[in-house]
């Protein structure tokens, strides 16, 4: 099995194939929006341009973001199972030792390795137009790696299978990002829900047209500033129909997807009824004296993707 | 919504004629410019000094991609609008200085140049944002480029043969600007939102 290969497949899915609930998504909001108007007429380009991306295996935007991998890679073995498979090599234990086979072929060291060359090779293909530029040089540095880029989180799983879920990160909609420290007199927002509701209302306010709506917008209440910034940036990874398992905020995110739509910003922020797709929020005990909250947004081309690899091989989803 | 056809170089006539809403197909040349290539314009270039010419002109707020053919010619592979705002401070002097008439972008620009639009004839039409492959359609060709060595290919400058590009006036020249009315209306139901709670 060839990671960097499957990879690299990942990548061209994600940049030139929308995924099926956004797209269907977008195709409600065109019913939506009355003919004749230019948020009609955006919505019509966007689903066209789908189509065409699709089609020809083009990106679906020349902004093909910041590559974003969440990994939970195959569980390691522990002590007690190592001893004993070396004690007892031939004999049929409950734990498998991991088969890291399907991980390698020569020259992949790791994972993280594997990405990185996937990573430059989706660059030579097209799927990527090169964005890591080296704020201290302004150095372009023309295959997408650097320092920190692609961003790569990885954690261990508790099984055999490494699951990669990705997103390219557009840079229109990482720039209207938002976050708040509660209280906010401005907006009257106090420690509460209802205080992280009017933030986001803020946030959508706001960021206007300028990073693509109609968007997804991803919410984290917490208090730690690291964790919520990444928190939030990973609920864009949400399908649209899935709700938060918490009551409180699967209840908001209902509330929030009504009243942001009911600004008309409108797609390309140019007025009409549909301003985002989807509101996801999800929570990180805060410190007791810490109350933020981060808005992070995804454009309408929300390009993300997943790859679990096992010992049967690759599936793409 | 009113359809317009046009071609560069624009004249000052045609777009003064622009009103907000109108529809826009634009044929001709237009040329690629984000962050960067709007600094080396605007404190570097000296109008007249360039490879191309911006009287009448048309500058696009879009860092393509593209890939270089064995021949040493270049193909098009996605060209949308980036977020025009970054852009802010450069558009007057690219307007008053180098006579550009039309910016394409998305997201819209600051209510000030309404003023410089007003005075010298231009507007700002607005592309889809993210629909690189429609917009792409629209172009025909690459006549060539500048700077893409030095500032890397998305801050280089594009020469795009264009038919019919498909864009929507959103400011023009007698002050509107679409973008300054959908913030204000949304900005009055942000407000009830946060007082009604």
């Amino acid at each position: 099995m060839k990671l960097v290969e499957s990879i690299v497949e990942l990548y061209r899915r994600m940049s030139c194939e929308l995924p099926v609930d956004v797209t269907a998504a977008l195709e409600a909001a065109c019913a939506r929006e009355k003919a004749g108007t230019p948020a009609r007429d955006a919505i019509e380009a966007i689903i066209e341009n789908g189509r065409l991306a699709r089609e020809n295996g083009r990106p679906i935007c020349q902004d093909t973001g910041c590559p974003v991998f969440y990994v939970v890679r195959p569980r390691a073995p522990s002590e007690a199972e190592i001893r004993e498979a070396a004690l007892r090599p031939q004999r049929e234990v409950g734990w498998q030792p991991v088969k890291r086979a399907h991980l390698k072929s020569p020259g992949e060291t790791d994972i993280r390795d594997a990405i990185l060359e996937a990573t430059r090779r989706a660059t030579e293909l097209g799927y990527l137009r090169p964005n890591a530029v080296d704020p201290v040089t302004d150095v372009n540095s023309g295959d997408n790696t650097g320092e920190g880029f692609p961003i790569i989180h990885i954690e261990e799983g508790t099984t055999g299978a490494l699951v990669i879920d990705a997103m390219l990160k557009g840079g229109g909609s990482e720039n209207v990002g938002a976050r708040y420290s509660l209280p906010d007199a401005s907006l009257g927002a106090g420690r509460d829900l209802d205080g992280m509701r009017r933030c986001v209302l803020d946030a959508v306010h706001r960021a206007q047209g300028r990073g693509c709506p109609p968007y997804v917008v991803g919410v984290a209440v917490g208090g730690a500033r690291d964790a919520t910034a990444a928190l939030a940036k990973k609920q864009l990874l949400r399908t649209l129909d899935d709700r938060s398992p918490n009551a409180a905020l699967a209840e908001l995110e209902a509330e929030l997807l009504e009243q942001t739509n009911r600004l008309g910003i409108g797609p390309a922020g140019l007025g009409g009824r549909t301003t985002v797709l989807g509101v996801k929020i999800a929570r990180q005990h805060r410190h007791c004296a810490c109350y933020f909250v981060e808005v992070s947004f995804g454009c309408w081309a929300m390009r993300r993707a997943r790859l679990a690899l096992d010992e049967y091989g690759a599936t793409h989803a | 919504m009113r359809e317009v056809k046009l071609t560069t170089p624009l004249s000052e006539k045609d777009v003064r004629a622009l009103e907000v809403g109108d529809r826009v197909l634009l044929s001709g040349q237009v040329v690629t410019a984000r962050d960067r290539a709007h600094r080396y314009l605007v404190e570097e270039a000296v109008p007249g000094k360039l490879p191309f010419d911006l009287a009448g002109g048309v500058v696009y707020h879009c860092g393509p991609v593209t890939r270089r053919r064995d021949d040493g010619t270049w193909e098009l592979i996605a060209a949308g609008p980036t977020t025009s705002a970054r852009m802010n401070a450069y558009v007057g002097a690219l307007v008053e200085r180098f006579g550009v008439r039309a910016i394409i972008g998305k997201g819209g620009m600051a209510a000030g140049l309404l003023k410089t639009f007003g005075e010298c004839g231009a507007v700002y039409l607005s592309a889809v944002g993210g629909a690189a492959q429609s917009l792409a359609a629209a172009v025909e060709r690459i006549d060539g480029c500048h700077k893409v060595d030095e500032f890397g290919a998305p801050e280089g400058l594009w020469l795009l043969g264009v038919r019919d590009f498909p864009t929507v006036v959103t400011m023009d020249a007698h002050g509107r600007s679409l973008h300054d009315e959908v913030e204000a209306t949304s900005g009055r139901q942000l407000r009830t939102f946060l007082d009604t709670a």
